[in-house]
């Protein structure tokens, strides 16, 4: 099986998985879930590390390096901001 | 066992700690752990990339992290709860921008990629995460209201679109080189050019009140485009991690179209909120009853149980602290205070929610719309708050614009108090019969001036 074929799996498999996840996710928690889930999508930071550091022009260099700043404010500012909307749901 | 074995087995780990982080969000209990789990899986995957990737220069990676770093916290502090919606759309833009850059500087390093995995996969990742990037910043500026959240719509809009996605077609053919025989990167630039002026037509036909929707789908995109960054650079965590993204963003985008009856295609399409049919000058002419915050205190302080129904009015007026003042009050006098929340009750999916938790409401007090309209008909009173079409009996009419709606059935209940500026219609341009019905009583005001006149009334209550 080759490396697509693999990744393919991958993708349909765990689209699955996050459906029957997020499905069970209760509607008061559908923002929360929304930013944390953008956070996540901040994975992109990993694929602008590697071609940030391989990068062996400038123009290269620059825009993996602007690649990582923006994947880092959806990573940080995701969870942050997840944390602080969560902190604020209590049961009195 | 080698270093690169190892690496694998962290990304592993990273990917399960995801998922195990958002099934922790299955309830307020959990979820903030569940939160601190995915974070921990993110800062993983990080750890296992500086080491395993070959990094000719630590400066810019350094310099790009911290940039990022402190924009993301002081973006995530900052933020008012009500302007959630612009937030979480500009850090899904960021997102889909960060897909879509990691493509094209791949493609910039060896521009004759031709067909095959990598190829195809460079395409798509600057093709959907072009369209997220632009399409957020149109829906920021929107809800920022920067620009008009009215529709803009102009003859030949889908025509224009559906022929610029062919060309998109085309191009990608000719950046592979399958078609013609051009310079793979000037066609390129074309089609990132094409990206991004999708995204501005795809986002800026879709009114203010359809942003959910958008928000919804475009979060969704931003996943997919780091899944096929993913396919570009031969990364599992990021496919598994795009697609679960992408996943919970299909989920809302349905559950959003489901609270308004209408399918994906219409709100991309359609041009609603246009009031065909409805003789606009009938509006408000009919006789209502009104009362005063005493008189509304009266009918809430003295029965056994309350439905509140906040809509987005209640929001802009910032009036939710004041109506959780009500809320417990009415409490302490042994009154059953329940809130009833509406899908699209706010500008993005469960916002109410969240403003209703920031002025301290207690979650298990918040129910949505299956788990209460059954409700209704044993409750005393329901106070609507800054709500309208989300609680227009004329969804139940077939001939009716908003027809088969799902609606909070509050017109069952024996007292129904809506607090409202006037009697103008809502997003969807119609007349509301629930204003005119014997049993209700109409407290017009601001919301917040109203709110705070019925905290002291229910306070002086015997």
């Amino acid at each position: 099986m080759g490396e697509l074929m693999v990744g393919l799996y991958v993708f349909v498999l765990a689209t699955l998985a996050g459906r029957e996840v997020i499905t069970k996710v209760p509607p008061t928690l559908h923002t929360p879930l929304m930013s944390g889930a953008n956070a996540v999508s901040g994975i992109a930071i990993v694929g602008a590390i590697v071609v940030a550091g391989r990068a062996d022009g400038t123009l290269q260099a620059v825009l993996g390096v602007a690649a990582i700043a923006m994947a880092m404010i959806n990573v940080v500012g995701g969870f942050l901001v997840t944390d602080r909307m969560l902190s604020m749901f209590k049961k009195r | 066992m080698d270093a690169a074995f190892l690496v694998e087995l962290t990304y592993l780990l990273s990917a399960t700690l995801f998922v195990v982080g958002l099934k922790r969000l299955q309830s307020p209990a959990t979820a903030r752990a569940g939160n601190a789990i995915a974070a921990f899986a993110m800062l993983l995957a990080i750890l296992a990339t500086v080491v395993d990737a070959e990094i000719l220069s630590w400066t810019g990676i350094l310099i790009g992290m911290a940039l990022g770093g402190v924009i993301g916290g002081l973006a995530a502090r900052r933020v008012e709860m009500t302007a959630m919606p612009q937030l979480v759309g500009i850090f899904n833009g960021f997102g889909g921008a960060a897909s879509a850059l990691v493509a094209v500087t791949e493609f910039l390093s060896n521009p004759a990629v031709g067909v095959g995995t990598a190829g195809v996969s460079i395409l798509l990742g600057t093709l959907i995460g072009g369209i997220t990037l632009s399409g957020s910043f149109i829906a920021f500026v929107k809800l920022q209201e920067l620009m008009s959240g009215n529709p803009i719509t102009f003859p030949g809009q889908n025509i224009l679109n559906a022929v610029l996605v062919l060309v998109a077609i085309a191009l990608g053919a000719a950046t592979l080189g399958v078609v013609g025989a051009m310079d793979p990167l000037t066609v390129f630039c074309i089609f990132g050019g094409i990206s991004l002026l999708l995204g501005v037509l795809l986002v800026i036909p879709i009114g203010g009140a359809d942003m959910p929707v958008v928000i919804s789908l475009l979060n969704s995109y931003s996943g997919l485009a780091a899944s096929a960054a993913g396919f570009v650079i031969g990364n599992m965590v990021l496919i598994i991690s795009g697609a679960l993204v992408g996943a919970a963003g299909l989920i809302l985008t349905q559950l959003m179209c489901k609270g308004m009856n209408r399918s994906l295609a219409n709100v991309a399409f359609g041009g609603f909120g246009g009031s065909a049919g409805v003789d606009r000058a009938q509006i408000g002419k009919r006789p209502v009853r009104s009362a005063d915050a005493e008189g509304v205190a009266a009918e809430l302080g003295y029965v056994n149980s309350v439905v509140v129904v906040p809509g987005y009015g209640l929001a802009v007026a910032q009036a939710q602290h004041e109506l959780r003042k009500v809320g417990d009050l009415l409490q302490e006098r042994g009154v059953s205070v329940k809130y009833a929340i509406h899908p699209v009750a706010g500008r993005m999916p469960g916002h109410m929610n969240v403003l209703l938790a920031e002025a301290d409401v207690s979650y298990d007090k918040l129910y949505d719309l299956d788990e209460i309209n059954d409700d209704f008909s044993n409750t005393d009173a329901v106070l609507i708050v800054g709500a309208n079409d989300v609680v227009n009996p004329a969804a139940r009419d077939p001939t009716s614009v908003i027809a088969g709606m799902p609606i909070l059935d509050v017109d069952r209940a024996r007292r129904v108090i809506v607090m409202k500026r006037s009697l103008s219609p809502g997003f969807a341009g119609i007349d509301n019969d629930l204003f005119y019905m014997d049993n209700t009583l109409m407290f017009f005001g601001d919301a917040k001036v109203s709110m705070a006149d019925l905290v002291r009334a229910v306070r002086e209550l015997a």
